[in-house]
């Protein structure tokens, strides 16, 4: 690399991580730490195969014997001699697919519900709120078992539940926030303009009703993550080889007596997503004052 | 007044009615399910055919669905018993009476019996559970909010902020590893067995432990906000301009007013309360009806899901109401809206 090359691209990545720290999520405390809880976990999911160091379905017969951590399993293996490093950071990808997929179709069926309820009003707003009142009625673990029984226990049941569970309650705040916002003087003015009530709610409404929206994404994240390892730990999630830390947590806890590294360092790994969730919303909630 | 219980009571009936029916049109969406969820998954065709002819599984689901409600009330006999259908079952109270939920096919025995077991229990469970959550909640909520910023408003804080960051199947673990697994004072299940070499008591303490400690957590939040946002009104900086005694100041200007938004949680945090159960009675081997759900669940049981999943719903229908009306008969203002 020539020094001339050097030197135009330092400022750029300087001014980018100026910036980048300047913002005034970073500012706070809350917030950098969940981000860097979150894009840790994000990187592992992504890289696992790279980073593992073994198949998280292999069998090493010798070390099942005595599952405590050694220098050729760092965390140990499960009972079954399964290296626990590599299951815990393939479970990082189950994690990482079944959340932000479930939480973004609730967000998606919410919020557009929330802003036609909020934008229409009459008899739209009505029907929509009666339907999430049915739907609130149903804790989201019984709507699951009802699913399954149907279907059988599948990604997108899961994805299906947590949709119907949460969205209600984003349409409500969705909701709240439009007419909050209906009256003022710029989306007034973009109805005067001519301009069609989807560009108007797309546009002018979802940008200006953002924090509230993005720390209840952050709160009801960290649920879905308890949800969904409750879910594996009842042995209700995803099929058995597939790595999920609530399913891990439930193979250790019969070995709790000898090896709880078993049942505890998957169990941690879900509390510090939850964690991280709660803190960045936090963190919103902060920059938001 | 009355008006609003009313029309809230219409409100909850006509919920509960659309959700039993989701309940059902979900479970029962095949008929060709229902039938070999029945009989198993080696059944004849002609087996299927005679069993759909004779329980009406070909029906329009409408139909289907109100026989079921007249079933479970007593007005529609349950064709599924009897020597008739060859299946072994039978119930003593005879096909047709109120609360009749038909028969667990994993028991092979009528529900209502196999209720009767377990529903206790989840009672007991569920008891203890809200009666401790809601004293231990009210006294550190109260205490952390008088004296908001002090070092005891902050030690609560931050320990009920991370214990709602902990879920309850991990806050079970933990807890069976110091008590059971390491210290070995209380055991790690549950069964309730009689000739247990635990006491039914002491089988009872962590279950209990595991939702009070995941429910007060957040119910301890709420009323330290209550409480703190109460303290800010204009009326309690009257009552101590006008030289109040500060207890009397707390007691009767905060805390009335403070306690508003709680109760309804607390009836709300019921409903949550139900699948904390499920999950504390799986891991801790629990004879209730969480674990029956959850085992119903993986044998495809198909009418004890429903019946579960009915009670389930009705009772965080019902808490919902109730939460509801507590709102309205707290707060005058509402009333008057």
């Amino acid at each position: 690399m020539t020094a001339g090359a050097d030197r135009t691209t330092t400022p750029a990545r300087a001014g980018f991580l100026v910036r980048l720290r300047g913002s005034r999520l970073l500012r706070s405390r809350s917030a950098t730490v969940g981000l860097a809880i979150l894009v840790f976990w994000l990187v592992v999911a992504i890289g696992a195969p790279w980073i593992a160091p073994y198949d998280p379905t292999a069998i090493d017969f010798a070390a099942s014997a005595d599952p405590s951590p050694s220098a050729a399993h760092w965390l140990g293996t499960d009972a079954i001699g399964r290296d626990l490093l590599s299951r815990i950071i393939f479970g990082a990808r189950t994690t990482f697919l079944v959340i932000p997929l479930s939480v973004f179709s609730a967000f998606l069926v919410g919020a557009i519900a929330g802003l036609a309820g909020g934008w229409y009003g009459g008899w739209t707003d009505t029907i929509l709120a009666r339907a999430g009142d049915v739907m609130l009625a149903f804790p989201a673990l019984v709507l699951y078992i009802i699913l399954i029984t149907t279907f059988g226990p599948s990604l997108w049941n899961i994805v299906i539940a947590v949709t119907l569970t949460y969205a209600p309650g984003v349409a409500r705040l969705m909701r709240g926030q439009v007419l909050a916002v209906k009256g003022l003087e710029y989306v007034l003015a973009a109805r005067a303009a001519g301009e069609s009530p989807i560009y108007i709610m797309a546009a002018e409404i979802l940008p200006n009703v953002g924090t509230p929206l993005i720390v209840d994404l952050c709160l009801r994240t960290g649920y879905a993550v308890i949800l969904v390892g409750t879910l594996g730990f009842l042995g209700l999630g995803l099929p058995p080889p597939t790595p999920d830390w609530g399913g891990m947590v439930v193979e250790g806890v019969n070995l709790m007596t000898i090896y709880p590294h078993i049942a505890l360092l998957p169990a941690a790994a879900v509390t510090s997503v939850v964690v991280a969730c709660n803190l960045l919303a936090d963190g919103f909630r902060e920059t938001a004052r | 007044m009355a008006r609003i219980v009313l029309n809230r009571l219409g409100q909850f009936a006509f919920i509960l009615l659309i959700a039993s029916f989701l309940l059902f049109a979900v479970t029962e969406f095949s008929p060709g399910n229902v039938a070999s969820k029945i009989l198993g998954p080696y059944a004849l065709e002609s087996q299927v055919r005679s069993l759909s002819d004779r329980l009406g599984l070909d029906d329009p689901l409408f139909t289907r669905y109100l026989r079921w409600l007249g079933m479970l009330v007593g007005l529609v006999p349950n064709e599924l018993g009897g020597p008739a259908t060859g299946l072994g079952l039978s119930d003593p109270r005879g096909a047709q009476y109120f609360g009749n939920f038909g028969f667990s096919l994993m028991q092979g025995r009528p529900i209502v019996d196999v209720l009767a077991d377990r529903f206790g229990h989840t009672v007991t469970l569920t008891v203890w559970a809200i009666g401790l959550t809601v004293p231990i909640s009210l006294v550190l909520g109260v205490l952390a909010g008088m004296t908001e910023g002090s070092a005891l408003d902050r030690i609560i804080s931050v320990t009920t902020v991370s214990l709602t960051s902990l879920p309850e199947f991990v806050v079970a673990v933990l807890l069976i590893f110091v008590f059971a697994a390491s210290l070995g004072w209380l055991p790690g299940t549950s069964p309730l067995d009689p000739g247990d070499r635990w006491s039914v008591g002491s089988q009872l303490v962590l279950p209990v432990a595991v939702l009070v400690i995941a429910s007060s957590a957040y119910v301890t939040r709420i009323v330290r906000s209550s409480v703190v946002d109460t303290l800010a009104q204009p009326f309690v900086r009257t009552a101590r301009l006008k030289g109040l005694a500060p207890m009397r100041v707390a007691m009767l200007h905060v805390l009335r007013n403070a306690m508003i938004a709680p109760v309804t949680v607390i009836l709300l945090q019921i409903n949550w309360i139900l699948t904390g159960v499920v999950v504390v009675e799986a891991i801790f081997a629990y004879p209730g009806i969480g674990r029956l759900m959850l085992e119903a669940a993986l044998f495809g049981d198909i009418y004890l899901i429903q019946a579960l999943t009915l009670i389930a719903l009705s009772v965080a229908v019902t808490t919902q109401f109730l939460g509801d009306l507590a709102y309205v008969l707290l707060d005058p203002r509402i009333r008057v809206a």
